[in-house]
């Protein structure tokens, strides 16, 4: 029971937040908090108590009987790898809970319950080791999300929602097909039937046809990760999704894709991953650039995290496929830091909605005069997910080039591409959000009454303004029309921010962690079997 | 020198070591505590000026703890960055990298310390009184004190990445420090502009970092250069044409930081920050990084003598531009601007001519009387009430004795008059081009020095002489006043003693000029002195009020050599343009069209479902039929 307790806590906590409604609706979160709080602890006590064997990869391995004729069992194992996209997860979902606090107002127990069976999903997926298992638990956190983005979701919810789903749908079905075909193949080759990871793993199998199945897999990893083409459905999923479900879309859904590509496709399909790579390769470089170059043209704020998500994982990808240590373990610290850096950003987008009730760049800017601390963390994230030595996004970014370099040079420098444009559309997103002079538009309803008078001469004086306004003039003390940020919200964007910078200084205690899973990932890779 | 021999000269002094990691973490704290802390507007600017200003006394103890040691290196660590594939396990399918936060002070790095220190708190002393009336000091000295701090991590990296670090720090700060008066959108544009171009160069810097680690396997700065003297000694350079890239894609982001053709442009916007910031960060200290980082790499250079002969032509056409397009100038600070550029040209050239300890002499000559330059003009701005136009100002010598004084000396050491700090070193360069037989180079370096003396002589005639143009509106604050007394003394004797500094890079080349005929002499001497007469004959009685007609040359090598609209011609309307004709992402318009596509289908097939019971009748018959049709003709 030890793993599949990390499972059941979030899903009986789930059901539980449901059922509390009915007493009081500030019953659901509070449960949720305690859930999360509780399965964090539990994590904790596990790898703490535990003798952290160094000599094998894996830390727990746990099996109980399923479907017996099929030989399919219920085998959860955690690795380095799975422990440390959990702990993103539950801490992300911290952050997605803290932004889910005030903003979610309705059926807050069918939220909570979504919200909880989503990370339930995740978690599943990170410690599934049965290919159907796995499948199931991919299921699991697509559907309560779909409810998350159609019900609680902004004007356009539906269809993004529906695009979603059937984008992933899609990616899914193609998963189980694919994991049916690799196990008649393995069947066929072995005559041992079996849908245990730790099985194939030993006999990869040599048909021509895993070649096929290979992309298969692979296809249905893209979509999440996403990388071009297969990324239209996260915009619109991003934007119109509320903002706790954008975090943990953005922070830990996205990594699944990335997760699923490092535990299964590398190592499972040796002669197909070589085969592919390239091709995987110039998708990544696609996604980076395409991703950049959309993020600049867009104007709604989300849209811009979005396609800027859909950039960094290009790097991910890019990692995954370069088939070295140092670029798998960089593939690895750009999950968790885009994972970071994201949460961070689509929060601040929520902040920004909630008080100017628009997401669009036209509608407001220069929030630093009356936001400054908002803005200030903003400038922050931005900066760092432009890839900013010192902060977790650099070296991510950084070990991905160094490793693409060695495998494909032509990729790994067409990639840093991604690092200028990064910069391009990071700082037109700054300046054009947090800097200039004050401004909102048809924000008479919106805001409070008694702003009205103070912001018309402000923006006349600024229109003015020349090279004669002085260097040093003073903003005349007004009032600020619009609450800056709470405690509790600077407390969460203050600790993505640690984690951030000690990611970015001491990411060593973390890749210490990674190194006996990738190391073992790329010796099955690479040739084939074990250490 | 080999290994060994460094080894004897490795100094454990714990003291050192201790005073060594101070330096930068001290302005590091400081800028922490101010963005975390914001304390009021007193102790913001006691903590920001005295946290530099410690780190500029232990700098200056540093200094005099090794006065008598001729070579010397300190070295300090900060604990480990990371460590990849250094354990067994994984050693066998990749390379390891390993980083650390080592810092490495020798002489070079000694003297860049130095003059980042002490230029730096002198120019925070000076904030602390220009910014006394903004609301905003608190961000300002964050802000100021976080690039000190990066700067010092530059030069005292002893790895290419945490140099990158810094590199990327002091980056961000003169972003954040251009645009620090958000409010005007001009100022946002120029920060991006400096950003981004920076950005261009430092990324093919970085895949240049990252070529080297796999050249010599290690991103060590130290046992880079050792062996390349080993490739040198063995003579195998010849053939490498990667380590030639390598230093060009590192020159590449020496060329942006230092404002070089053709990332130049970002300079002369930049000067939207406050002056202070222009001072230090724009003239003293980030834009001579470029030159640092090619110093320090010396010996890796000797293995890509045409990398070194591009940096010396880039070197001369920038510092001719620079030269040219200050001449063309009305806006105090962007004349100011060009000549920084200008200057960092001649920094360029005489790298490129294989004279690293003459570049870096001049290095520090110019961070001296450039930052007395700018400090002036900062305060000579804010005595005129914030104009900037120097045709609006003239005969101000009677009314601004002080800023005269700091502006005469200030211009006759950048126009390199005799007996100025600036004569010596810029004489040393072109001695060095001399010796290195490239006339073509030393006729350019020429023609800009006649320029440079003819525009220092332009702007302090027609500033301080002539008829009196608009009268000063307040006085120059003591504490200012102070700081350019401290200056004017550093740019008029700084460059007095060299030896101490060349002697220190142990490649002593002063005497050797033996070679040089008259005229290579003697020239050198005279241009300057004959620019600056012609100056007096051209703007010496002008009032300057008259409006500016630009036309044709004029107005070209007054846009900086049109560099801004061939770049916005080139990269930047076709970029916002592409980007905003797929605004609405083409591949989601495919995906969308297969959404539409089965929609029709379904319209299509929706009308077969009529609901009538002879249409489905007969459409049964008719497949029936054509079924035993298909089977008999089988």
């Amino acid at each position: 029971m030890t793993l599949s307790l990390l499972i059941l806590i979030p899903l009986l906590g789930g059901l539980l937040a449901w059922y509390s409604q009915g007493f009081n609706p500030n019953l659901p979160r509070r449960i949720s908090l305690f859930t999360l709080l509780g399965s964090l602890a539990y994590l904790g006590i596990l790898t703490l108590t535990s003798p952290l064997a160094r000599s094998s990869q894996w830390l727990f391995d746990e099996s109980h009987v399923w479907i017996d004729r099929f030989n399919i069992t219920a085998h959860f194992s955690m690795d380095g790898l799975s422990l440390v996209l959990i702990l993103l997860t539950l801490l992300m979902g911290l952050v997605a809970l803290s932004s889910a606090w005030c903003e979610i107002d309705k059926h807050q127990g069918f939220f909570y319950f979504n919200f909880l069976w989503t990370l339930a999903g995740i978690i599943g997926v990170f410690l599934a080791m049965d290919l159907l298992l796995f499948f199931v638990f991919w299921e699991v956190m697509l559907v309560p999300m779909y409810f998350l983005i159609a019900i609680w979701g902004h004007e356009n919810r539906r269809y993004a929602a529906l695009k979603f789903f059937l984008f992933t749908q899609a990616g899914g079905l193609l998963m189980l097909l694919s994991t049916l075909a690799l196990v008649v193949f393995h069947y066929q080759e072995t005559g041992l039937l079996s849908f245990n990871y730790h099985v194939l793993i030993l006999a990869p199998i040599s048909s021509p046809m895993a070649i096929w199945i290979c992309l298969g897999f692979i296809i249905a990893f893209l979509v999440k990760l996403p990388a071009f083409p297969f990324h239209p459905w996260l915009p619109d999923a991003h934007t119109q999704a509320p903002t706790p479900a954008s975090i943990i879309l953005a922070a830990i859904l996205l990594k699944t894709g990335g997760y699923g590509i490092i535990r299964f496709v590398l190592p499972l399909f040796p002669d197909a991953v070589q085969f592919w790579s390239p091709l995987m390769m110039s998708l990544a470089v696609l996604s980076i650039i395409y991703g950049a170059l959309m993020a600049f043209s867009q104007h709604d704020l989300k849209r811009i995290v979005a396609y800027s998500s859909v950039s960094h994982m290009g790097f991910v990808l890019l990692g995954c496929f370069s088939l070295n240590m140092i670029a798998l373990q960089g593939a690895v610290m750009q999950m968790l830091a885009h994972g970071l850096s994201s949460a961070a950003l689509f929060m601040l987008v929520g902040l920004i909605q909630q008080r100017f009730h628009s997401r669009d760049l036209h509608q407001f800017a220069g929030l630093w005069r009356y936001l400054p601390q908002l803005s200030a963390m903003g400038l922050f994230f931005a900066i760092a997910s432009l890839g900013m030595p010192g902060l977790g996004n650099f070296i991510g970014e950084f070990l991905v080039l160094v490793g693409a370099l060695e495998q494909h040079a032509s990729f790994a420098v067409l990639a840093s591409l991604g690092l200028i444009l990064g910069a391009v559309y990071s700082l037109r997103m700054i300046q054009k959000s947090f800097f200039g002079p004050f401004r909102t538009q048809g924000s008479d309803l919106e805001s409070p009454a008694s702003t009205a008078d103070t912001r018309i001469p402000l923006t006349s004086t600024s229109e003015q303004a020349s090279a004669k306004v002085a260097e040093h003039a003073k903003p005349p003390a007004l009032p600020s029309p619009y609450p800056d940020l709470s405690l509790k919200e600077k407390l969460t964007l203050m600790s993505i921010a640690a984690g951030l910078i000690l990611l970015g200084i001491h990411p060593q205690p973390l890749l210490d962690m990674l190194e006996q899973p990738l190391a073992q990932v790329l010796a099955y890779a690479i040739t084939g079997s074990a250490l | 020198m080999n290994s060994l021999f460094m080894n004897d000269l490795l100094m454990n002094d714990l003291l050192m070591n201790n005073l060594l990691m101070a330096i930068p973490l001290l302005p590091l704290c400081s800028a922490a505590i101010l963005i975390l802390f914001q304390p009021n507007e007193r102790w913001t600017r006691i903590l920001g000026v005295s946290s530099v200003s410690l780190a500029a006394l232990l700098a200056l103890l540093l200094n005099v703890q090794v006065w008598d040691e001729e070579l010397f290196i300190i070295q300090a660590s900060l604990g480990e960055w990371l460590s990849i594939g250094t354990s067994e396990l994984a050693s066998q399918h990749a390379g390891s990298l390993k980083l650390s936060f080592g810092l490495y002070l020798d002489p070079l790095s000694l003297v860049m310390i130095t003059i980042i220190c002490c230029i730096g708190a002198l120019i925070h002393v000076y904030s602390a009184s220009y910014m006394i009336q903004d609301a905003d000091q608190c961000r300002f000295f964050a802000y100021l004190n976080l690039f000190v701090s990066s700067m010092l991590i530059l030069v005292l990296a002893d790895n290419l990445v945490l140099l990158y670090l810094g590199w990327e720090g002091v980056g961000l700060c003169s972003y954040l420090l251009i645009g620090f008066w958000y409010q005007k959108t001009d100022n946002n544009r120029a920060a991006n502009k400096a950003f981004i171009i920076t950005r261009i160069g430092d990324t093919a810097m970085l895949i240049g970092i990252i070529l080297l680690f796999y050249q010599f396997d290690t991103v060590n700065i130290q046992q880079i250069q050792q062996q390349s003297q080993v490739f040198l000694q063995a003579n195998t350079a010849g053939e490498n044409q990667l380590i030639a890239l390598s230093c060009l894609l590192l020159f590449a982001g020496a060329a942006g930081k230092s404002a070089q053709m053709p990332l130049h442009s970002w300079l002369p916007d930049a000067m939207a920050g406050p002056t202070p910031v222009s001072a230090l960060i724009h003239a003293a200290t980030m834009v001579t990084a470029g030159i640092y980082l090619i110093a320090r790499n010396d010996a890796l250079y000797q293995l890509a003598p045409q990398v070194l002969m591009f940096i010396a032509i880039i070197g001369v056409l920038t510092l001719l531009l620079g030269a040219t397009s200050a001449l063309f100038q009305t806006d105090l600070k962007r004349i100011l601007a060009y000549s920084t550029i200008s200057q960092l040209g001649y920094m360029f050239l005489a790298l490129g001519v294989g004279a690293a300890s003459t570049a870096i002499f001049h290095l520090m000559t110019h961070a001296f009387f450039k930052a007395l330059l700018f400090l002036s003009a900062g305060a000579l701005i804010y005595c005129m009430n914030h104009e900037q136009d120097i045709m609006k100002m003239g005969g101000l010598r009677k009314k601004l004795p002080l800023l005269a004084l700091s502006f005469a000396i200030g211009c006759a050491a950048l126009a390199s008059l005799p007996m100025t700090s600036g004569f010596f070193s810029k004489e040393l360069i072109l001695q060095q081009v001399a010796m290195a037989e490239q006339p073509l180079l030393w006729w350019g370096a020429l023609l800009g020095a006649l320029f440079t003396a003819l525009y220092s002589g332009k702007l302090f005639f027609i500033i301080f002489m002539g008829k009196p143009g608009h009268a000063p509106s307040h006085k120059t604050p003591a504490v200012m006043g102070a700081v350019l007394i401290v200056l004017m003394i550093l740019a008029l004797f700084g460059g007095i003693q060299p030896q101490g500094i060349l002697h220190q890079f142990g490649e002593l080349t002063l005497d050797s000029s033996s070679g040089l005929t008259l005229l290579e002499h003697g020239l050198p001497i005279l241009v300057p002195l004959i620019g600056v007469i012609l100056a007096w004959f051209l703007f010496g009685q002008t009032r300057g009020d008259k409006p500016v007609n630009r036309v044709g040359l004029g107005r070209f090598i007054h846009s900086g050599w049109g560099f801004d609209t061939l770049f916005s011609s080139v990269f930047i309307t076709p970029f916002k343009k592409l980007t905003y004709l797929n605004r609405h992402d083409i591949i989601d318009a495919s995906f969308r069209a297969l959404e539409t596509v089965s929609y029709r289908l379904h319209l299509m097939f929706n009308r077969l479902q009529t609901g009538q019971l002879r249409r489905y009748s007969a459409s049964l018959i008719l497949f029936s039929i054509l079924a035993i049709a298909w089977g008999v003709i089988r």
